[in-house]
């Protein structure tokens, strides 16, 4: 119960950061995006205030038997480059440039009541279960025994 | 430099970080937004309350930032609704086939120096640029 406490409450913070820190705000995101324009490079200090935090976080979990609230860490567990990442990664870039939104910022938008963000979140979830139908077709295909795809966890 | 905001970027990005931190530390969670979603959309048993839970803070903190921070949503540009739905399905896509977004890659990856991630995080700056670059300037930023 307070673990589902603390995810809520962690919500409510990371959804704060964004909005403070103009994540929020398309205008931002495409501005950093845009290198060869009227550049704004406020994004990067987003990433980097995020990161000085968390990295000192990371070093203290790894010093801990378990999480103070949940009996593992769930950390992702993969370390090889490969292609789905490269691609993956490669497809969400383009269309983080087109839109101007990437998933956290989207989530916390809707509460503006923005038809916008509304059609966006609608398209973002669509293309998550392309994913999900794409790769099940593929293991039917295949004939392939393999574990399901959410057995790790993401990064 | 054009709308430069350091000071709020480092304040609202520390918060993001604590908020990860918390994640993980009591948790045991990676903040990973792309991946909390997907979870929600394709549920499995034992491992759905607290992705619920993290979305409805999100949406919480939004309607906070409504009332106490208006300007978070003055959005600046909105993409024409075709672009935003290709721009959208490109998003929920990308994500999911690379294994997270600019939160679980470009944060929490990033601060644990996974390959993974700093890779990712490299890319989709990359392809994002380009893309930016092939609207506002061989387009024309009319859109």
């Amino acid at each position: 119960m307070k673990a589902m406490l603390t995810s809520f409450g962690s919500g409510i913070i990371f959804a704060l950061g964004l909005g403070i820190s103009g994540m929020t705000r398309p205008v931002k995101v495409i501005g950093f995006l845009d290198f060869f324009g009227a550049w704004d490079a406020s994004l990067a200090f987003v990433m980097l205030g995020a990161i000085a935090v968390y990295f000192v976080a990371y070093r203290w979990s790894r010093e801990m038997p378990s999480p103070l609230l949940a009996p593992d860490f769930a950390l992702p567990k993969r370390f090889d480059l490969d292609a789905k990442l490269i691609l993956g990664a490669a497809i969400f870039g383009a269309g983080w440039g087109l839109g101007g939104f990437c998933p956290g910022p989207a989530l916390t938008s809707l509460a503006s009541g923005a038809l916008p963000v509304f059609i966006f979140v609608v398209a973002m979830g669509l293309g998550m279960y392309l994913h999900t139908g794409i790769t099940e077709l593929g293991v039917t295909n295949s004939g392939f025994a393999v574990s399901p795809a959410n057995s790790t966890p993401d990064a | 430099m054009h709308n430069f905001t350091p000071i709020a970027a480092l304040f609202g990005g520390a918060l993001i970080g604590l908020s990860a931190s918390a994640m993980l530390l009591l948790d045991g969670k990676i903040a990973g937004i792309s991946g909390i979603l997907a979870g929600v959309l394709k549920p499995v048993a034992g491992d759905t309350l607290w992705r619920i839970c993290f979305l409805a803070g999100l949406l919480t903190g939004g309607l906070l930032l409504r009332v106490l921070l208006p300007g978070a949503f003055d959005f600046g540009i909105i993409r024409p609704f075709p672009m935003l739905i290709i721009a959208g399905l490109l998003v929920g896509f990308g994500t999911r086939l690379g294994s997270g977004c600019t939160s679980g890659h470009g944060i929490c990856g990033v601060s644990r120096l996974s390959m993974r991630s700093i890779v990712a995080t490299a890319t989709f700056i990359i392809t994002g640029a380009l893309v930016v670059y092939g609207v506002n300037h061989l387009m024309g930023s009319s859109v």
